[in-house]
């Protein structure tokens, strides 16, 4: 019903809702919008109309960016935080839930699969009824890790579309976290970045007498761990300034460079080539 | 090309004027990126704006001063300040927070100037607020830069104009710029006449300006 989409100032109605319709209409196509406006006598006259115009997308837009910049960092260090308590939780229980079961099953396994299985057996003695639902609360929790790792992977890449194309949705959820958010991270040196989540080494280091640590938690990330030990600094080096790089677009920019991605992956090839050349 | 001729091109309510020593493009306004003044003048710096980069090498783009605007990928307000100085009423799309939030200050001190917080690829979620428009100006670094003429041509009269900034790293880091200026234009093609071409290096590397209208 093309002709009865409503212009953003009638949803707004009489009582300064206006930045509320600018944020949350739509309409099948532009109309004249002014003139309606005037002939409908919702504003007198057409700079009348410009100024509420002008109220509403200012106050709209202050809105949104505070709603989506303060918030959405945050919810990720949130979530990646959760998940890495929900993981080492769920491991913990694992083993004491299976350690129980061996006392009763002699084929009890360390595994979540088996964990499942026991919190699907129907219980027979008192012990086995805690057994199960211990169990039953084991696979919950790494239900939830799974949930938890997939609104990550969902919004990690809308934050930080740079980084997440460079690092990988979890990586960068932990990055993000260890920096505190997506600012902090974007402010940080990259010789901080690459030894982000390596702390203990590097205070050791510091205090002397350890080697300085090589790269934190962008270990994980396939460039270092692909690399033969001996040029795993080089490539911790190399990743972490182009995440940083990443990192600095996404905060203050928000465009897309989809080439930093191929400038990294040259970067890294040359390195790994370095002992067969 | 005489100065009589670049003259005629540049919309009314901007010049060309020594500030600082420098010769260059000026409009009239609040200063907001640190540019050289004088007066109620500012100068208008080509290598921050590839719009301003299209009209200081004398391209046609059809634009008089005065008419209404709806400004694709606003970014931070850099070039889309310069176009409020001159234009009309101007609707300025910009879809990542942190830019908007420096948008939102050009806004502030302009009467005219009216952000959006939206995505240039989902027109129906600001055409309930923008009217038809006199010029498109258009900068996104995104991939499918010919689809987002296309979608917004709805908001273009008859005898309007889209003024386009390709980023052909945007499109393919890898292929020849050449090439994907070509995909491009063949997609605008679509639904626009091509009017001028106009390469922007070296001060925009791999970017083609663009005039076209509707058809």
């Amino acid at each position: 019903m093309t002709d009865d989409d409503p212009g953003w100032f009638e949803r707004a109605g009489a009582n300064g809702r206006g930045a509320a319709a600018v944020r949350e209409g739509s309409a099948d196509r532009p109309r004249e919008w002014p003139r309606l406006a005037v002939e409908r006598g919702v504003v007198d006259d057409e700079s009348a109309y410009y100024e509420c115009l002008r109220e509403a997308t200012l106050t709209a837009a202050r809105e949104a960016v505070a709603e989506r910049e303060s918030a959405d960092d945050q919810q990720l260090v949130h979530a990646v935080r959760a998940l890495d308590d929900c993981a080492r939780t769920a491991n913990e229980l694992t083993e004491r839930v299976t350690e129980w079961a061996g006392t009763q099953d002699a084929d009890a396994a360390v595994d979540i699969e088996y964990v499942r299985e026991l919190a699907s057996r129907t219980p027979e003695t008192p012990v086995e009824e805690q057994v199960g639902s211990l169990a039953g609360r084991v696979a919950a929790l790494d239900d939830q890790q799974a949930q938890l790792r997939a609104y990550i992977e969902r919004t990690a890449p809308e934050i930080a579309p740079n980084l997440a194309a460079l690092a990988g949705p979890v990586l960068t959820a932990r990055l993000v976290a260890l920096a505190g958010g997506l600012e902090s991270l974007a402010k940080k040196p990259s010789g901080t970045v690459q030894v982000l989540g390596a702390e203990e080494a590097l205070f050791a280091h510091l205090r002397g007498g350890a080697d300085p640590p090589k790269h934190g938690v962008i270990y994980t990330h396939e460039a270092v761990r692909g690399t033969a030990p001996e040029h795993r600094g080089s490539a911790a080096r190399a990743l972490a300034g182009k995440l940083t790089i990443a990192a600095r677009i996404d905060h203050y920019s928000g465009e897309s460079r989809p080439e930093l991605a191929a400038d990294l992956e040259e970067r890294i090839e040359r390195i790994q080539a370095r002992d067969s050349a | 090309m005489s100065e009589d001729h670049e003259e005629s091109v540049l919309p009314a309510g901007v010049e060309r004027r020594a500030i600082g020593g420098e010769t260059g493009l000026a409009t009239r306004g609040e200063p907001v990126y640190g540019e050289a003044t004088d007066g109620p003048w500012r100068r208008w710096e080509p290598g921050r704006s590839k719009l301003g980069a299209l009209l200081s090498r004398g391209v046609e783009t059809g634009i008089a001063g005065g008419e209404t605007v709806l400004y694709l990928g606003a970014a931070s307000g850099t070039t889309v300040s310069h176009v409020a100085d001159f234009a009309g009423p101007t609707y300025a799309v910009e879809f990542a927070p942190r830019p908007t939030r420096d948008l939102l200050a050009v806004a502030e001190a302009r009467s005219n100037l009216f952000p959006l917080l939206a995505d240039a690829r989902r027109p129906e979620r600001y055409a309930h607020v923008v009217e038809p428009v006199d010029t498109i100006v258009q900068d996104v670094a995104t991939r499918g830069q010919a689809d987002v003429a296309l979608a917004n041509r709805q908001f273009l009269r008859g005898n309007g104009r889209l003024v386009l900034a390709i980023k052909s790293r945007s499109e393919d880091v890898t292929r020849d710029p050449d090439a994907v200026f070509e995909d491009v234009l063949d997609t605008l093609g679509e639904g626009y006449e091509v009017l001028a071409t106009e390469r922007l290096d070296p001060q925009h590397t791999d970017h083609l300006g663009v005039v076209a209208r509707p058809q």
